[in-house]
C-alpha cells in the first residue's frame, strides 16, 4: 500500500487539479454554526477545522430529496403516460474529508441499497461514481465511540485514501486503485519516508487512546429478540422522546425512505424523501391502522434496529457508527450509548 | 441552584407520598453537557433523579397532553402559560395537574453557548453569582449568564409562573426595560422583498426535522397538516416552497397560542430561530387585540373567538 507525504502548500494546487476529472464535494460551514457535506463552488476548499459536520455526508449518494422519474397524463404530449428519468450525471466524484466512520457508514447502507436481488439505481450509481477522501480523526470529540463499533479514527474500511494532517503535512494511504486514480489526477506523487510512516502508525494509536466514549453489543446478540422486545425500560427510554426525525436524519446509517406522488393537473414527478422511524406517518397502513402507534413502539423499533436486529440479520456488529451525532443533537438527549449498554447488561 | 435542586426534590417526594398523583415531570441530568432532559419520576427511588439547572429548555406543558391521571409538573413561566392555553382550549383539567411554579431567571440553549466559545464543550458550570463557567480541551472561557441566555429568554416579560398550586422560590424581579420586539421591529422595517429573503435565508438550512413542531406544546394536533396524504397540503421534500409552507402556516396555527417558550429553537439541531415568525404574530396579537397567550384560562385564543370591538373593519 502506498503512503505519499504531501505538502500544504501542494494541497490547494492539487486539489485544484483533480477538479479536471472530479467534482469536488466536501464538509462546509453553513448558516448559524452547522456544518455539511456538498458540491465545492469553483475555487472553494472543504474546511478541515469541522471534526463531525452537523449532516452526514450521506446525502451526497442519497439526498434528502430525489426525482425518481417524472410523468405526464397529457394525451397531446409525445411523453403521455411514460415515465422519464431526468437527467443525472454519475461524472466522477472525490468527497474529500470525509471521516472515517462516515464512509464505514456508507459501506453498511450499501448492505441496503445494494443486494443480489435488488439494486438501487439511485443510490448504487451515485456511490460507484464516488471516490472517497478521507481525513483520519486526530483530535476525536467527546462522543465519538467509533472505536467499540469497529470503525475507529483512522478505519479505512469505506475508503479510498486516507489522509492524516500531521499539522506540517498531511501522509496519504492509498486504500485502493480508484484512491490511486484521485491521486493520479491531483499530481501528488511523492512516496513518504520510513520516519513518517512510522508517524502515521503512532498517530493512529493515540487517536485511538483518545476515544474514551465506549459501547458493548456483545450479549445484545446473544439474547433474544422478544426478551429485548419486552423490557420495560422502553417506558422510560422512550418517555421524553419528541418523535422528531433529528436522530434518524443525522444519522450516516439510516437509509429510510418515502415515495410520494406530486402531481399538479397532468403532469406530476415520483419523489424519493428521506423518511424516519420515528414519525407515526412511518408504519400507517391505508386502512389508517398502525402497527407502531405509540411513541414507545417507535423508539423501540429505532434501537432494536440498530442494536439488534442488524446484529441478528448480518452478524457484522450494530448499525451504528459511533459517529456520535445522535447523542450530541437530539433535543431530549436520548442516548444511543446508555440505551445500548441498558440493552445489553440488564 | 442548589435551593432549587433542593426544594423541587421536596415537593416531589412529598407529592408522591401523598400519593394523589400518577407521576411527577420534571428534568434529569444530561449525559452530555448543555442539556437537562425531561423525566417523570413515579416512586420515590426515582426523586434524587430530579434536578434544575439553566439548560431545561423544553417546555413540559408538551408532556401533559398524553398521559393519563393527574400529574404534578415543575413549570417555568412560559411552561406555565403553555398549561394555561391547555387548560384554556380544553387539552388539560385544571383539576388534573399539579403546578409546581418554578420561577425563572431565563435558560441557556447549547447553540448559543457554541457559537460563543466555539470549540467543543466539555463541561459548562454556573456559578451563583450569575457566572458561567465554559470549559473545552485545555480552554476555559468566563461568560455573564446574561450574554448567554437565549433569545426567548432575554426578551421574556412572564419569568414568573401564571397559575400555580405552589411555587418552588419566591418570584423573581422582572426588568421593566425589556425590549420585546427589537427583532420583530428590525424584520418589519425591511423591504417587502428583503423580508422574505430573511425568512427564506432563515429556514434554508432546515431538514424538516419537524423537531420545533414536536417540541412545541401548542402543536398536539392528531395530525398534522404536512402528515396529511389526502389531500397532501404540502410536498414533503428540501425545496424551498414546501419547507417555508410548513413554517408559515405552523407559525400561524401557534398564533395567539405561542408562549414564546423557545422550546423550538432550543429542540432544532440546525439551530433556526423560527421564533422570528411566531414573534411577529405574538406582537400582532398584542397590538391588535391587547392579547397575550397563556395569562388566563377563562378565554379562549385571540383567533379563535371574536369580538365587537374587532379593529378589523371588515369584521364589525
Amino acid at each position: 500500500m502506498r503512503i505519499l507525504q504531501i505538502q500544504k502548500t501542494d494541497w490547494s494546487a492539487g486539489l485544484e487539479k483533480s477538479r479536471q476529472e472530479y467534482t469536488l464535494f466536501g464538509p462546509v460551514k453553513e448558516g448559524n454554526n452547522i456544518s455539511k457535506f456538498r458540491e465545492l463552488a469553483a475555487g472553494e476548499e472543504p474546511d478541515f477545522s469541522i471534526s463531525t459536520t452537523t449532516m452526514s455526508p450521506k446525502s451526497v449518494v442519497f439526498p434528502q430529496s430525489e426525482v425518481m422519474f417524472t410523468f405526464t397524463t397529457d394525451s397531446a404530449s409525445p411523453d403521455c403516460n411514460i415515465m422519464k428519468v431526468p437527467e443525472k450525471s454519475y461524472s466522477p466524484r472525490a468527497i474529500i474529508g470525509i471521516r472515517p466512520f462516515d464512509a464505514a457508514a456508507m459501506s453498511i447502507v450499501k448492505m441496503n441499497f445494494d443486494t443480489p436481488d435488488y439494486r438501487d439505481p439511485y443510490w448504487c450509481d451515485a456511490y460507484e461514481a464516488c471516490t472517497f477522501i478521507g481525513l483520519a480523526v486526530t483530535d476525536p470529540e467527546s462522543c465519538d465511540f467509533s472505536t467499540s463499533t469497529g470503525t475507529g479514527p483512522f478505519d479505512i474500511s469505506g475508503l479510498d485514501v486516507l489522509l492524516v494532517d500531521t499539522g506540517e503535512y498531511f501522509l496519504a494511504e492509498v486504500v485502493t486503485e480508484k484512491g490511486s486514480t484521485w491521486i493520479h489526477s491531483a499530481g501528488f506523487n511523492n512516496e513518504a519516508d520510513a520516519e513518517s510512516i512510522e508517524g502515521l502508525h503512532s498517530m493512529r494509536e493515540e487517536a485511538k487512546k483518545k476515544i474514551v466514549s465506549t459501547v458493548e453489543f456483545d450479549t445484545i446478540n446473544k439474547k433474544e429478540t422478544l426478551e429485548l422486545y419486552n423490557e420495560s425500560y422502553w417506558d422510560s427510554i422512550s418517555f421524553s422522546c419528541l418523535n422528531c426525525g433529528t436522530c434518524t436524519y443525522v444519522c450516516p446509517t439510516c437509509w429510510c425512505f418515502d415515495i410520494q406522488d406530486e402531481t399538479a393537473h397532468k403532469n406530476g414527478r415520483r419523489m424519493k424523501n428521506w423518511d424516519s422511524c420515528m414519525f407515526p406517518n412511518f408504519t400507517i397502513h391505508t386502512t389508517g391502522h398502525n402497527p407502531r402507534n405509540t411513541k414507545r413502539m417507535r423508539v423501540r423499533q429505532r434501537f432494536m434496529h440498530k442494536l439488534k436486529y442488524h446484529q441478528s440479520k448480518y452478524d457484522k456488529g450494530i448499525l451504528c457508527v459511533g459517529c456520535g451525532r445522535c447523542v450530541t443533537l437530539c433535543p431530549v438527549n436520548i442516548d444511543i450509548r446508555e440505551v445500548c449498554k441498558q440493552m445489553n447488561n440488564s | 441552584m442548589q435551593t432549587y435542586i433542593d426544594k423541587i426534590r421536596e415537593i416531589a417526594a412529598r407529592l408522591i407520598k401523598d400519593d394523589t398523583i400518577e407521576m411527577v415531570l420534571g428534568f434529569q441530568e444530561g449525559t452530555i453537557p448543555m442539556i437537562s432532559p425531561p423525566i417523570s419520576v413515579r416512586t420515590a427511588d426515582d426523586v434524587e433523579k430530579l434536578t434544575w439547572s439553566s439548560h431545561c429548555c423544553i417546555n413540559l406543558a408538551n408532556y401533559l397532553t398524553d398521559v393519563k391521571g393527574k400529574v404534578a409538573v415543575f413549570a417555568k413561566g412560559c411552561d406555565c402559560r403553555s398549561i394555561v392555553n391547555h387548560i384554556a382550549e380544553g387539552k388539560v383539567k385544571r383539576e388534573d395537574v399539579v403546578i409546581i411554579g418554578v420561577p425563572c431567571n431565563g435558560m441557556m440553549e447549547r447553540h448559543t453557548i457554541n457559537n460563543v466559545f466555539g470549540d467543543e464543550i466539555e463541561e459548562v458550570v454556573e456559578e451563583d453569582d450569575g457566572t458561567v463557567i465554559v470549559r473545552g480541551k485545555g480552554r476555559e472561557e468566563k461568560y455573564r449568564k446574561s450574554d448567554l441566555l437565549r433569545q426567548s429568554c432575554r426578551v421574556c416579560v412572564h419569568k414568573n409562573p401564571v397559575l400555580y398550586d405552589e411555587l418552588v422560590a419566591d418570584p423573581v424581579d422582572v426588568p421593566e426595560d425589556i425590549k420585546r420586539y427589537e427583532e420583530v421591529e428590525k424584520v418589519e422595517a425591511l423591504e417587502i422583498d428583503d423580508r422574505w429573503n430573511f425568512f427564506a435565508d432563515l429556514i434554508s438550512t432546515c431538514i424538516r426535522c419537524y423537531a420545533c413542531r414536536d417540541a412545541c406544546p401548542t402543536c398536539y394536533c392528531p395530525t398534522c397538516f404536512v402528515d396529511e396524504a389526502q389531500p397532501q397540503w404540502v410536498g414533503k421534500g428540501d425545496e424551498e416552497p414546501d419547507v417555508m409552507t410548513f413554517h408559515i402556516l405552523r407559525a400561524f396555527h401557534t398564533a395567539g397560542r405561542c408562549t414564546d417558550c423557545g422550546a423550538c429553537v432550543s429542540s432544532c439541531p440546525m439551530t433556526i430561530n423560527m421564533r422570528a415568525f411566531t414573534k411577529k404574530l405574538e406582537k400582532d396579537c398584542l397590538d391588535l387585540w391587547d392579547w397575550e397567550a397563556g395569562l388566563t384560562p377563562d378565554m379562549r385564543p385571540a383567533l379563535e373567538t371574536y369580538t365587537p370591538n374587532d379593529p378589523e373593519d371588515n369584521f364589525k
